[in-house]
């Protein structure tokens, strides 16, 4: 039954992602083109899908285990750290020059275009990169660092 | 300013499905569901509760191979998205989250720390179009 809501999950989001349009690059960045024409199409999106969500974060706020008894495991948050920021920081150039981000990357793939698969796989290779990367400071006394989202 | 109600409303309505999968993953799953942590953890062999992380993104990608994507237009070629994807695959690795992670999950959990990123990550994405499109670099 965990597997049903993964996938139905997956296909909630997938077929949200192109109907809202986000799956098109151009879309993405004439959001982020404040100076041009600014397409706000994106910021109804996430509006959309934080009023949706936000409920559900509320609801198990209280709880240690899902509704089907998998342990639930939400990040930390409150720690605001360099590495928080210089990555973020870094994400958003790659986001600002491309367009794509990680979630209609891997819509895109579908197509099959040369295109999808340079930028997934290029992704793919900046995340195990990150791996060989020296952590400033260790986390101290939560396992939060390997938190990932 | 290109702004029509068609484009915005599907814009909504597309954000209220992505947070009915968020709800439902979470609710499910019982973890967020940011696409970049989902796709590292993969990539670790930790493939979430029973295979749930392989078989969410399964589930992504099925209505656009059955549907096709759609309109794709790529303002870069191979070798710009080749480095766009290493940016976006280092920056969220190191920064803990993406667009879905901080930006609907984060925001939706009321996180500091998901603020301060997606500020981040707004800001200089913004400055990086503005440098592109309208600075006369590149």
């Amino acid at each position: 039954m965990i597997l049903v809501g993964a996938l139905l999950a997956g296909l909630l989001f997938g077929g949200g992602l192109m109907l809202s349009g986000m799956t098109n690059p151009a879309t993405v960045l004439a959001f982020l083109d404040v100076a041009g024409a600014w397409n706000p199409a994106l910021a109804f999106t996430m509006a959309g899908a934080i009023l949706v969500a936000a409920p559900a974060f509320l609801l198990v706020r209280r709880r240690s285990r899902s509704v089907l008894g998998a342990e639930i495991r939400l990040p930390d948050r409150e720690r605001i750290d360099a590495p928080l920021v210089g990555g973020s920081a870094l994400f958003g150039i790659g986001w600002g020059l491309s367009g794509i981000c990680p979630g209609p990357g891997i819509v895109l793939l579908a197509s099959g275009s040369m295109q999808a698969l340079t930028f997934v796989g290029s992704v793919i290779v900046g995340t195990l990169i990150a791996r060989f990367l020296p952590r400033p400071r260790a986390a101290t006394g939560t396992a939060s660092a390997g938190v990932q989202r | 300013m290109t702004i029509d109600a068609d484009t915005i409303l599907r814009a909504f309505a597309g954000g209220l499905m992505i947070g009915g999968a968020t709800a439902v993953f979470l609710l499910v799953v019982g973890r967020i569901a940011g696409i970049s942590g989902i796709v590292g953890s993969v990539l670790k062999g930790h493939m979430g509760p029973r295979g749930a992380f392989v078989v969410f993104l399964v589930g992504m990608l099925l209505p656009a191979l059955v549907l096709g994507t759609g309109p794709a237009e790529f303002s870069l070629g191979l070798p710009g998205l080749a480095l766009a994807g290493v940016l976006v695959g280092v920056g969220t690795q190191v920064g803990s989250g993406c667009t879905s992670g901080h930006g609907v999950c984060g925001l939706a959990n009321v996180s500091p720390r998901s603020l301060v990123a997606v500020l981040t990550f707004m800001v200089t994405a913004g400055i990086t179009v503005w440098v592109v499109r309208h600075g006369g670099v590149l």
